[in-house]
C-alpha cells in the first residue's frame, strides 16, 4: 500500500515534468524503475549510481527520472506506462519480475526503448535485456576465503534457490577448491532478499557451526556487522560495505551499471539503439571488486591476478574438470560450460555441504 | 559448551523484541482493544532509537527515545479509536502503513551508517562464569527489561486492583462503566503502554540485534508479536514460552541447515510459523479455556450511553 502511494505520487510528478518537457527542447530522457529505495545501500543504490553517471556523462543533453519502491507485480505496469507516455525515450526496469509489465508496455509504445535487467523476454524489437556475471566475483572470493580460512569452512547466506544464486555458490566453491581442494562450504537459506535480523541470525548460526568466513547473497549489511562483532571475516554484497566492517570486509562484489547505462543512453542519442541481450562481466567493468582489505599481501596479489585473468578472458570460472555434487562429471578437463547451463543452473558442484532445495 | 552459550544468546536476541512487543499488546488486548499497529509502532521505535543513538552517541538515550516515540505514535491510535470511536482494525492497519512509510522518510539520511551498539553489560566475576555467566549476567539491558516487564505485567494483571479493573474493562466495558470505572482512561493508558513496549522492541532491533537503520527492517516482527498474544491465550506465562519457542525454532532451523539435516530448507524456514499454527490449533481445541481467557469485549468500540 505504502509503495503504491509512493508510486502514485511519483507518477504524478513524472506527468508534470513530462508536460514541461513537451513544450521545451528535445532532450533525451532516461527513466528508471527501482524495486527498493535508492538508499538501500545495495541493489537499487547501485542502479541509481548508474543513473547519476548518465547525468554526469551527458550533462544538458539528457534528463533523468526515477521511481522508487515500485512493487514487483502487475502494479508495475502503470508507472512504466506513465514514463512511456510522458516523454521518456529509454526506460530501465531494474528487477526480474518487471519482465511482463515491461514487455506489455513496450508493445504499446513502440517508439520508446525498454531495457529490462536480469530478464530473458524480448517480445518486441524495442526491448533489450541485460545482466551481469556476478559469479566471476564469487570465484575470486572463493580463492580468498580458502587462502585465509583456518577452519576450512565458509558460510554462505543464500536467498532463494534460483540459478543466479546457485551459480554464485558454485563459483565460490570452485574458486576455493582451486586453492584448497578440500575446502567446504555450508549454505543456509533464509527465503528472503531482505530481512536484516534474519540475515544476522543466519550469520550467527553459521559462525557457531564453525565457519570463519561469511559470504551472502542477500541485500542487507547485517551479516557483515555480525561477522565484525564475532571477529571473523566477510564479503560485501552488491555494494562496498566496508563502513559496516572496517576490519572485517575482505572485498565486495560491486555491481557497476554505469558503463552500460551510459553506453545505452548514448545509443539512443545517436540513434543507433538496437535490441540486444547482454551479460557483461568484469571485462566490461560491470562487475567490480572492492579493494582487497584485511588480508595478507600474497592473498591480495592472488586475488588481483585472478580478477585480471577473468577480465582478459584467460580464466573462466566454470572450466573443467568439474564434478557435480552427486559425483557425476559435469565438465571434462578444459571443457567450458555453455551459457544455457549457466543460466539455468540447478545443481551443486562437489564440495558444497548442503542439499539444494528444489 | 561455549557454542551452546552462544546459541542460547542468539535465541534470547531473537526472542526479546517479540516478547516486549507482545507483552505490550497483551495489556492492550486485555483492556479490550485490538491494536494491529504493532509493526508500525515498532518500526517508528527502531528509527527513533537509531537516530537518537547516532546523534547523541548514547544507545540508552536511543532506547528512551524509542519508548517515547512508540507511545506517542500509539496516542494517535488511541485518539482515533477511543475519542473518535473509529474502527479498531482499520485504524490499526492504517497505523502500520503510516509507520512503515513515515519511518522510511525520517530515516532516509541515516541509511548506510553503522549504528551505535548497546553493548552487553559486564559484571566482573559473575559475567565470567563459564556458560551461564554470559547468559544470566552478560546480556544487554533490554533483555533484562523484557523479563522484568513480563513479570511486572503478570503481577499487575492478576495481583492488583488496577489490573482487575483493566481486565474487567476488557471483558465488558458496559458493566465496568456502570460500576464507575473510567473505561476510556484505562484504555488510553493501556494503549500508551502497548505503544511504549512496541517502540522499545523496535529499539532493540536497531540498537542490539542489528545496529543499523534500513527501511522496513522490522520485516513483519510486529505481526508475529500479535500472533503470539493469541498463541499465549492472553496469559503472560505462555507468552514467555511462545516468544522463546519461536526464537528457538528460528535459530534452531538455521543450525539444522548448517549441520546439513536432510530436510528441505523451505520447510525449515517455515518451521517457526508452522509451530505457531500447531500450538494455536491445540489451544483452540480447549474451547472452555479459550473462552475464559479471551477478553470478551476485544475489538469493540465503547460509547458511553449515559
Amino acid at each position: 500500500m505504502k509503495k503504491t502511494l509512493f508510486a502514485l505520487a511519483a507518477s504524478v510528478a513524472v506527468m508534470l515534468s513530462g508536460q514541461a518537457l513537451a513544450d521545451g527542447h528535445a532532450k533525451t530522457k532516461a527513466c528508471f524503475i527501482y524495486i527498493g529505495p535508492t538508499g538501500d545501500f545495495g541493489w537499487t543504490y547501485q542502479h541509481d549510481q548508474g543513473r547519476l553517471a548518465v547525468e554526469a556523462a551527458f550533462g544538458d543533453k539528457v534528463e533523468t527520472a526515477y521511481l522508487e519502491n515500485v512493487p514487483e507485480s502487475a502494479e508495475a505496469q502503470r508507472p512504466i506506462e506513465a514514463f512511456a507516455r510522458n516523454g521518456c525515450n529509454i526506460i530501465f526496469t531494474t528487477s526480474f519480475n518487471y519482465m511482463d509489465p515491461t514487455n506489455k508496455a513496450a508493445k504499446k509504445h513502440p517508439k520508446v526503448k525498454f531495457e529490462h535487467a536480469t530478464g530473458f523476454k524480448r517480445e518486441s524489437p524495442n526491448v533489450s535485456t541485460y545482466s551481469s556475471k556476478f559469479y566471476q566475483g564469487r570465484y575470486v572470493q572463493g580463492q580468498i576465503a580458502a587462502s585465509i580460512s583456518k577452519t576450512g569452512v565458509a558460510g554462505y547466506i543464500a536467498s532463494f534457490p534460483i540459478p543466479e544464486v546457485v551459480r554464485g555458490i558454485n563459483a565460490f566453491i570452485l574458486g576455493a577448491q582451486s586453492v584448497n581442494p578440500d575446502y567446504k562450504l555450508k549454505v543456509v537459506w533464509v527465503s528472503t532478499w531482505f530481512d536484516p535480523p534474519k540475515e544476522a541470525d543466519a550469520a550467527k548460526a553459521l559462525i557457531d557451526q564453525g565457519v570463519d568466513i561469511i559470504t551472502q547473497h542477500t541485500d542487507s549489511t547485517a551479516a557483515m556487522q555480525v561477522a565484525s562483532e564475532r571477529g571473523i571475516k566477510a564479503f560485501g554484497q552488491a555494494s562496498d560495505m566496508i563502513k559496516f566492517g572496517p576490519n572485517t570486509q575482505l572485498t565486495a562484489i560491486i555491481d557497476d551499471w554505469a558503463p552500460y547505462y551510459v553506453e545505452r543512453v548514448k545509443a539512443v542519442i545517436d540513434g543507433t539503439w538496437e535490441t540486444q541481450d547482454v551479460w557483461h562481466g568484469m571485462d566490461h567493468g560491470s562487475v567490480v571488486m572492492a579493494p582487497y582489505t584485511n588480508m595478507p599481501d600474497d592473498v591480495a596479489a592472488l586475488a588481483t591476478k585472478t580478477a585480471a585473468a577473468i577480465k582478459d578472458g584467460s580464466l573462466e570460472p566454470f572450466t573443467g574438470p568439474v564434478t557435480k555434487q552427486d559425483g557425476t562429471v559435469w565438465l571434462k578437463d578444459g571443457e567450458k560450460s555453455d551459457i544455457g547451463t549457466l543460466l539455468g543452473m540447478n545443481f551443486y558442484v562437489k564440495g558444497v555441504d548442503d542439499k539444494l532445495p528444489q | 559448551m561455549d557454542v551452546w552459550a552462544s546459541i542460547i544468546l542468539s535465541v534470547c536476541a531473537a526472542s526479546t523484541p517479540l516478547l516486549i512487543a507482545a507483552t505490550g499488546e497483551l495489556v492492550v488486548e486485555r483492556s479490550g482493544v485490538l491494536n494491529l499497529g504493532v509493526e508500525g509502532m515498532m518500526i517508528m521505535g527502531a528509527v527513533a532509537a537509531f537516530a537518537t543513538a547516532q546523534v547523541t552517541g548514547n544507545p540508552y538515550f536511543g532506547a528512551v527515545a524509542a519508548i517515547i516515540v512508540g507511545a506517542a505514535f500509539s496516542l494517535l491510535f488511541a485518539f482515533l479509536t477511543l475519542t473518535l470511536v473509529a474502527n479498531q482494525v482499520a485504524t490499526g492497519l492504517a497505523l502500520t502503513i503510516l509507520g512503515l512509510g513515515l519511518s522510511g522518510m525520517i530515516g532516509e539520511s541515516f541509511v548506510g551508517h553503522p549504528g551505535v551498539r548497546m553493548e552487553a553489560i559486564n559484571i566482573p566475576l559473575l559475567s565470567d562464569i563459564p556458560v551461564i555467566g554470559k547468559i544470566i549476567f552478560g546480556q544487554d539491558l533490554i533483555f533484562y527489561v523484557s523479563i522484568a516487564l513480563l513479570a511486572g505485567v503478570a503481577w499487575f494483571l492478576f495481583k492488583t486492583r488496577a489490573g482487575l479493573m483493566l481486565r474487567s474493562v476488557g471483558d465488558s466495558h458496559n458493566s465496568a462503566h456502570a460500576l464507575g470505572i473510567q473505561v476510556i482512561k484505562i484504555r488510553y493508558m493501556a494503549i500508551l503502554f502497548g505503544g511504549a513496549c512496541a517502540g522499545l522492541a523496535g529499539g532493540h532491533l536497531s540498537l542490539v540485534y542489528v545496529p543499523q537503520w534500513v527501511e522496513g527492517m522490522t520485516a513483519g516482527r510486529g505481526w508475529i508479536a500479535l500472533a503470539l498474544v493469541v498463541f499465549a491465550s492472553w496469559r503472560p506465562g505462555r507468552l514467555l514460552i511462545g516468544a522463546y519457542l519461536f526464537g528457538a525454532v528460528t535459530i534452531g532451523q538455521f543450525h539444522a541447515q548448517a549441520v546439513g539435516v536432510p530436510i528441505p530448507a523451505q520447510f525449515l524456514t517455515s518451521l517457526p510459523y508452522l509451530a505457531t499454527i500447531v500450538v494455536l490449533v491445540l489451544i483452540a481445541r480447549n474451547r472452555r479455556l479459550t473462552m475464559i481467557n479471551t477478553p470478551a469485549a476485544l475489538g469493540t468500540s465503547f460509547v458511553p450511553d449515559r
